[in-house]
């Protein structure tokens, strides 16, 4: 079953005179347990896409179906609700909130979610651990490597217990090692967790890990390829 | 948890968060000790004239303010006085007779103020017996008379010599009589110790050939706020095409200027405190916002609810605004609570020139609650309203642009 539907997606963005067609009629579906890359140059539409997937950007034309639900019914705190029960988010960068430890990072969208308190503290560590952040749960994001700071992104937006994540570009601002090893917890969520990843990048070795390929040009798919 | 972070964002930028508070705590301390001072002194000056001489009314015939002569007395009226008393926040009724008179003791003549008075009843309002420097009070329908301390010195007279007053009485007949000194009195006021001569009523009426007759009544209320509701209630009792009423103001129209010029003056004051309060905060708050910019898109983003995110940070910057506002009640109210019961006299030339001006050389402050409270809350709205900046712009956030931007 799908979790995800985008029928016919357009975005167009105009500033001023000029109107940039960023997305143009995407037909994607995604399925429970994915691990899936979206690939492109810059420019191509990745962000957009996701950021529509993800109820941040409204659509100038066509729907997206998450859990049955057609997302742009959803109005304003409604659509936010909806975001913090169904859907993790890592960014790019600023992920964080700078005033906060890592664990009180993680504990506070549980908090959003009116978890109970003894739930969250064990909940984020054991997320923590899981990231391989067992020993600087304590530290405020400005104490972490930007490596760190992302896997303590992966761990609040698994925290939530969303029905998928989304990232775009995790490892964008990463170092191969920390590249390799965000990659790695990653695909041991998925696979044994049955996480469902949405992320795009322009890195091949990123790519590489994915068991779905999506290729976008100009905002278009170009190919949608299964390993 | 959202305290946890409001609180911890407060003190993120520590220097920025005293600057702000500090700039609060100024604005109000400043403006708390200023019309502290302001309301207290002058109150003190208009208290001290207004029941040491004028009372908060009085009533006379009509036309007796254009001009202040015999003829425009009126015949005593006891049911009148009876109603007067009878009126909420009226203390004390008090009838006189006054006129000019020339003052002598033989050498010296000088130009001087003659009251005639009904001692007690005088004396309950204005405790004239407790500004003798010598001598005794005036009995009910004394002989005798008091005289200002400086008068005194000037006609080079002390107690039981005996003045001369010579004037016109009613319907100008001419007035003269003789009067030993009975005590020497001393007022804040120069101009009243140079000028003012008491006696009897019935001697006044007497010396001036006008039976039954007064030239006013002075009322005292309980306070200066009631002074126009009670004018009011007097012109409806009493016939207008008779009687007028004057409040203080209007006996003493330089002191109401004076007073109104420091008011406006102080007002304008205030105003500038309250922008430095205003503009300091939205200052301190535009900077903020600018900062955590990102951190608002990544809240709303990952699901936190526009209307809980705004309402955290309303309440880190009311609390930021109102830990000044209330550091500066703190430190401000013992200082203004300390010196109204401990008032700070003056000397040296400050003094003489306050005196000069015919003004008690002290400086008073208030602790009337009226402008407490009232600063209180201006200062506290200008908080919220500044406040409500952020409020509107996370309400209007848009989370992606936040974050890109
Ligand atoms: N808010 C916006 N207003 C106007 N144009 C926009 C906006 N956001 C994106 N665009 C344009 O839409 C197009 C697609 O942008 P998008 O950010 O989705 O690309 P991308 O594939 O994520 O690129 P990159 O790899 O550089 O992140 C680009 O031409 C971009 O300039
Ligand atoms: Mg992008």
């Amino acid at each position: 079953m799908n979790i995800i539907e985008t029928k016919n997606l357009h975005k167009t963005y105009k500033e001023s005179e000029i109107e940039v067609h960023a997305v143009r009629g995407v037909d994607l579906s995604f399925e429970q347990g994915e691990f899936t890359a979206i690939v492109g140059p810059s420019g191509s539409g990745k962000t957009t896409l996701l950021n529509m997937i993800g109820g941040l950007d409204k659509p100038t034309e066509g729907e997206i179906i998450i859990d049955g639900i057609n997302i742009s019914t959803l109005k304003g705190s409604k659509l936010i609700d909806f975001r913090l029960r169904k859907i993790g988010f890592v960014f790019q960068a600023y992920n964080l909130i700078p005033v906060l430890t890592a664990k009180e990072n993680v504990e506070f969208i549980m908090n959003l979610q009116k978890r109970p308190k003894k739930e969250r503290i064990k909940r984020a560590e054991d997320l923590l651990k899981a990231v391989g952040l067992g020993d600087r749960m304590n530290a405020r994001p400005s104490k972490l490597s930007g490596g760190q700071q992302q896997r303590v992104a992966v761990a609040r937006a698994l925290a939530s217990k969303p029905m998928f994540i989304l990232a775009d570009e995790p490892t964008a601002n990463l170092d191969s090692e920390s590249t390799r090893n965000l990659l790695e917890i990653m695909e041991t969520l998925n696979k044994e967790e049955n996480i469902t990843f949405i992320f795009s990048t322009h890195d091949t070795r990123v790519v590489n890990k994915a068991r779905r390929i999506i290729t976008i040009d100009d905002g278009k798919v170009l190919s949608d390829e299964k390993k | 948890m959202i305290i946890k972070v409001a609180w911890r964002n407060i003190w993120r930028n520590k220097r920025r968060t005293l600057i702000t508070a500090a700039s609060v705590f100024f604005a109000v301390f400043f403006g708390l000790i200023m019309r502290s001072i302001q309301i207290g002194t002058f109150g003190n000056i208009t208290d001290n004239l207004v029941s040491s001489y004028s009372g908060h009314l009085q009533i006379h015939k009509k036309g007796y303010s254009d001009e202040k002569i015999l003829n425009n007395s009126f015949n005593s009226d006891k049911s009148l006085i009876n109603k007067l008393k009878t009126l909420k926040h009226v203390k004390y009724v008090v009838p006189r007779l006054e006129s000019f008179a020339l003052a002598s003791s033989g050498e010296q003549t000088k130009g001087c103020f003659v009251t005639g008075i009904s001692p007690d009843e005088e004396n309950s309002m204005t405790k004239l017996s407790e500004k003798l420097t010598s001598g005794k009070y005036l009995l009910k329908n004394d002989k005798g008379a008091l005289i200002g301390d400086k008068l005194a010195s000037f006609l080079k007279i002390g107690i039981n010599d005996t003045i001369v007053l010579i004037g016109q009485g009613y319907h100008s007949v001419s007035a003269a009589g003789k009067y030993p000194v009975r005590g020497i009195l001393h007022f804040p006021s120069p101009k009243l110790n140079s000028s003012l001569a008491y006696i009897s009523l019935k001697e006044a009426r007497k010396l001036y050939s006008a039976e039954n007759k007064l030239t006013g009544i002075a009322v005292l209320l309980d306070s200066d706020k009631n002074t126009s509701s009670i004018k009011a209630e007097i012109k409806n009792i009493i016939n207008l095409n008779e009687y007028e009423v004057r409040d203080w103001g209007e006996i003493m129209p330089e002191l109401k200027e004076l007073i109104q010029s420091k008011s406006v003056s102080s007002y304008v004051m205030l105003g500038l405190l309250y922008m430095i309060v205003g503009f300091g905060m939205l200052g301190t708050i535009i900077m903020m916002i600018a900062e955590r910019k990102k951190e608002f898109g990544l809240l709303v983003s990952v699901g936190m609810k526009k209307t809980k995110l705004a309402l955290t940070v309303f309440t880190e910057t009311v609390f930021l605004g109102f830990t000044g506002l209330l550091a500066g009640f703190i430190v401000s109210l013992p200082i203004i609570l300390y010196y109204s019961v401990h008032p700070i006299y003056l000397g040296g030339k400050i003094a003489e020139m306050y005196e000069k001006n015919g003004f008690e050389p002290v400086i008073l402050f208030s602790s009337d609650t009226g402008y407490i409270i009232a600063q209180f809350i201006i200062v506290f709205i200008i908080l919220i309203v500044a406040s409500v900046y952020p409020v509107i712009k996370i309400l209007n956030l848009n989370p992606v642009k936040a974050v890109r931007d």
